[in-house]
């Protein structure tokens, strides 16, 4: 399916499962996700996100930015833009990534698919499109976005997999975390990667937009008996905190939107070092990050486990109460994790495990505004990260 | 296996050869490879017809520096000159006019005009000064401030001077304070040789400065300048191999460890310097993929594009030039009639065309040097502007247009001139970059303007002469303070080099 471009007539479209969200959603809650429309919630929020950790859910995923790199240099070029081997993912698996400027500083995060030899598909955060091309001379590579033409679900939670099952995807329990298998569906194909953004058991489904409605009949017409809910991008921001995922634009500035230097981070100030590779060979940022590794950084992100029940959101951290070392980026009252968590950035030294940290929290109740100070742990690791995340085979029923 | 301490150069141009002779005398291994059968990159003295030689690209020797001819003793090594302080002959019906510096020597100018030149050359040669020191300064921040600082100390007036005029259009200066329509025509065109850019182009007062230094020829032509910086080199110890073309450089570890020759030999190094323009440099022999993003597109954006064809004649007796007496035949001649001229020269060259009556810088350097060209016979050699790089439908089809062209206007200023001609030949930009090796064909490496200046130029991440990659340095025009023959960018890479390498032995090695 084409989309007209026509920006002057239509800037914002619906999605390839509008005819469906649309139905689904009862609240009429929508939002804009770049050029789409997409539904905040369905029905209520904390049923939505309950049904993802105890059922399954399923999350229009088609506004994500998309890319295809293909051509004979394609991994040479994959490996020079991003900070990660990307030698080492095979054909058939998916990685976790971010690419930096020149200075080191992390431009987006994004999920790099290798469908097969020298064709990738980067899924990004950001529209990346000039970012990619600019990195391009010098490299045989053909670069497209392809976010209008590929459709895209998310059904995650414990019975995802179980869904499948009944879909009739033969042996889908056995593809591992950050595989990617193909099957037919209805004279096309549809590709399943087991990945996402929820912390749990979950699977991404790709396809044609002409096949988007007949997938998503298909999945509820065999979900229902395993308790498959729509769920909108409230429910998700809840999961995706919960795992401890960070998102560009509200934990750290994408390097190329930020105006004052100071406010970008390094994928070490973002605690993704495990992503840095120095000895892959070049790749755009390494000498600034070689250097940063020499000198330390200025910044670290910390998971904090936050005293009380009332969410840190946007509260400033303070070092033993009396110096503002950092800020919260991102705060809920986990249900999964029963405990009050938040993503925050600090200034170096502070934040390592064990220092003691406060927030100050401000909260209202009936119009009248609180503020408290709340004493947080820094955490390593996700908050919520159930074993049936990983497990193989997963559970099918 | 590594040879303790040695340094390979890339490219065995005026730049190499003087980088080579300032790190040979500091006591290191230096192999300078040229990839031509001789050195001397764009300063070379080549023949182009039997018994006719010729200087190419460059044809005239200003802004040199002082410094490294007595530093590198080039007069001892066989640097002299056939004539120095060339004077600049526009020839014109009305009788010609000659200008030596800040005198008119002929010519119909007013009492105002004597004056005004006087005033306007003292002006160009304090600014040119200014930057003239700068010139043999690596860009540092720091030395932006002792920049700032020669600049303040010009005093307030002369401060605000050089403020307002520095990034002026040459033409608006000129207007507001001369007549006489050759004297424009000449003063405009030192700011705009060798660059894209017209009398009423922004910066080309900036631009002139570069050529408020004397001209001079010297004898056996440019290259006896390479020549001499050649056998410097090679006194100091540093060893030269010619026709050995470099294919690409060798990175192992992240650091560029050598070169390897299209003859397939490499060569390990713990320094190497390029003295190659920056796309050659950066993206072919070492390459886009071995450099960040943003520091690799920033190259490929420097302006490249050469605006300026040579021509070359090989005449069987001197010309005469309209109004030009015998005696002055042997100057800097130039076509320039006035700043009208020039710019609508200019204007063609916006849309990809070159210019139906074309500027030109010509010089008959075998007046002052017979051993040019065999006896009673003289070579031509003639700047011709403009010819952009990019010629709208290409070069194999323009070529003859613009020699066609040239000749008309030749011989509009000299008739007679084309049945003198025995042999000729015009070299357009791609020619130059095929026969010099210089992306785009640009005698400057890269267009000299103020937005590839300094610690602009080539880009800002390579403007130390240091590259973004361990091991790796550039010594070429490319770098501050750009073409011409001067030499600095030579000798302050040479001192990037040495501090480098002391402040980390090579290679490790101890």
């Amino acid at each position: 399916m084409t989309i007209p471009r026509e920006h002057y007539l239509q800037a914002v479209f619906p999605t390839p499962f509008h005819a469906r969200t649309s139905a689904a959603n009862t609240l009429n809650a929508w939002h804009r996700w770049r050029d789409y429309t997409v539904a905040d919630a369905y029905f209520d929020v904390g049923l939505e996100y309950t049904a993802l950790r105890n059922a399954c859910t399923v999350f229009d995923l088609s506004p994500m930015t998309k890319h295809l790199i293909t051509g004979p240099d394609a991994l040479a070029y994959m490996n020079r833009l991003v900070t990660r081997d990307v030698a080492k993912l095979k054909p058939g698996r998916v990685g976790y990534t971010v690419w930096c400027d020149d200075a080191g500083q992390v431009v987006d995060d994004g999920t790099i698919f290798h469908l097969r030899d020298h064709v990738y598909r980067l899924c990004s955060q950001e529209r990346q499109l000039d970012w990619l091309h600019g990195s391009a001379p010098g490299f045989d590579v053909s670069i497209q976005e392809e976010t209008h033409d590929v459709a895209a679900l998310a059904l995650q939670g414990p019975t995802s997999c179980a869904v499948l099952k009944r879909l009739g995807l033969a042996g889908i329990e056995t593809l591992t975390p950050f595989g990617i298998r193909g099957y037919a569906f209805e004279g096309g194909e549809l590709t399943v990667s087991r990945t996402g953004f929820t912390g749990d058991l979950g699977y991404e489904l790709w396809i044609d937009p002409e096949l988007a409605v007949a997938l998503w009949d298909r999945l509820f017409d065999v979900g229902q008996q395993v308790g498959l809910k729509p769920m909108g991008t409230f429910a998700l921001e809840m999961s995706r905190i919960e795992a401890g995922f960070i998102q560009a634009g509200v934990d750290f500035l994408p390097a190329d939107r930020a105006i004052r230097a100071e406010r970008t981070r390094s994928p070490f100030e973002l605690d993704l070092a495990w992503l840095v590779d120095f000895a892959k060979g070049p790749f755009t940022g390494r000498r600034a990050l070689l250097a940063e590794k020499a000198r330390g950084s200025r910044h670290r992100l910390v998971r904090l486990d936050v005293e009380g029940n009332k969410p840190a959101k946007d509260a400033f951290i303070y070092d033993r109460r009396r110096k503002n070392v950092g800020v919260v980026t991102s705060a809920l009252w986990s249900p999964a994790a029963k405990s009050n968590i938040a993503l925050a950035s600090v200034e170096m030294p502070h934040g390592a495990p064990g220092d003691e940290l406060w927030a100050e929290i401000y909260y209202q109740k009936e119009l009248k505004w609180s503020r408290l100070m709340a004493r947080c742990t820094v955490v390593e690791g996700p908050f919520y990260s159930p074993a049936r995340r990983r497990a193989v085979p997963a559970a099918d029923c | 296996m590594t040879e303790a301490g040695r340094i390979v150069i890339v490219g065995g141009g005026h730049n190499g050869l003087v980088c080579a002779a300032y790190l040979a005398r500091a006591g290191r291994k230096v192999l300078v490879l040229e990839a031509a059968d001789r050195v001397g990159g764009a300063a070379v003295t080549r023949e182009f017809a039997p018994g006719f030689l010729v200087s190419a690209p460059a044809h005239l020797l200003y802004g040199f520096d002082a410094a490294i001819e007595r530093e590198l003793r080039l007069a001892k090594h066989g640097l002299g000159y056939a004539r120095r302080g060339l004077r600049t002959v526009a020839p014109g019906d009305a009788g010609a006019l000659i200008l030596d510096g800040a005198d008119v020597v002929a010519g119909e100018v007013s009492a105002a005009d004597r004056a005004a030149l006087v005033e306007y050359v003292q002006r160009q040669r304090r600014f040119a000064a200014v930057l003239a020191r700068q010139n043999g300064r690596v860009p540092t921040p720091w030395n932006l401030a002792r920049f700032a600082l020669d600049i303040r100390c010009l005093g307030r007036a002369g401060m605000r001077e050089l403020l307002r005029v520095g990034t002026m259009n040459l033409h608006d200066l000129l207007e507001d304070r001369f007549e006489s329509a050759a004297l424009k025509g000449a003063l405009a065109l030192d700011g705009v040789l060798g660059a894209k850019l017209g009398p009423r182009s922004g910066q080309t007062f900036f631009t002139s400065l570069q050529r408020a230094d004397a001209h001079s020829l010297p004898r056996g032509g440019m290259g006896a300048v390479t020549g001499a910086l050649a056998i410097a080199a090679r006194a100091a110890g540093a060893e030269i191999r010619v026709a050995s073309p470099v294919a690409s450089f060798v990175v192992s570890s992240g650091r560029v460890s050598g070169v390897a020759l299209e003859s397939g030999e490499e060569i390990a190094a713990d320094a190497v310097v390029s003295n190659l323009d920056p796309k050659s440099t950066y993206l072919r022999l070492l390459g886009a993929r071995h450099l960040d993003a943003e520091f690799a597109r920033r190259v490929q954006h420097f302006r490249t594009d050469g605006c300026v064809a040579k021509l070359h004649l090989a005449l069987d007796g001197l010309p005469e030039f309209r109004g030009v007496p015998a005696d002055a035949l042997g100057e800097r001649l130039i076509v320039a009639p006035d700043c009208g001229y020039v710019d609508a020269a200019f204007d063609p060259a916006k849309y990809r065309e070159f210019s139906p009556q074309p500027v030109l810088e010509i010089t008959l350097p075998s007046i002052h040097d017979p051993a040019l060209a065999p006896a009673g016979r003289h070579v031509l050699s003639a700047i011709v502007q403009y010819a952009p790089y990019d010629l709208a439908g290409g070069w194999d089809e323009g070529r003859k247009g613009l020699f066609d062209a040239t000749l008309a206007v030749l011989e509009r200023h000299a008739p007679g001139l084309r049945s003198r001609i025995i042999a000729a030949e015009l070299l357009a930009p791609p020619d130059l970059e095929r026969e010099f090796r210089i992306t785009g064909g640009h005698w400057h490496h890269g267009e000299l303007a103020l937005d590839q200046f300094m610690m602009l130029r080539p880009v800002p991440g390579a403007a130390q002469y240091a590259a973004p990659v361990d091991g790796l340095y550039s010594c070429g025009a490319g770098c501050h303070p750009g073409g011409g023959v001067m030499g600095n960018a030579g000798r302050n890479a040479a001192r990037v080099v040495l501090a480098a390498l002391r402040r980390a032995p090579a290679g490790g090695a101890a």
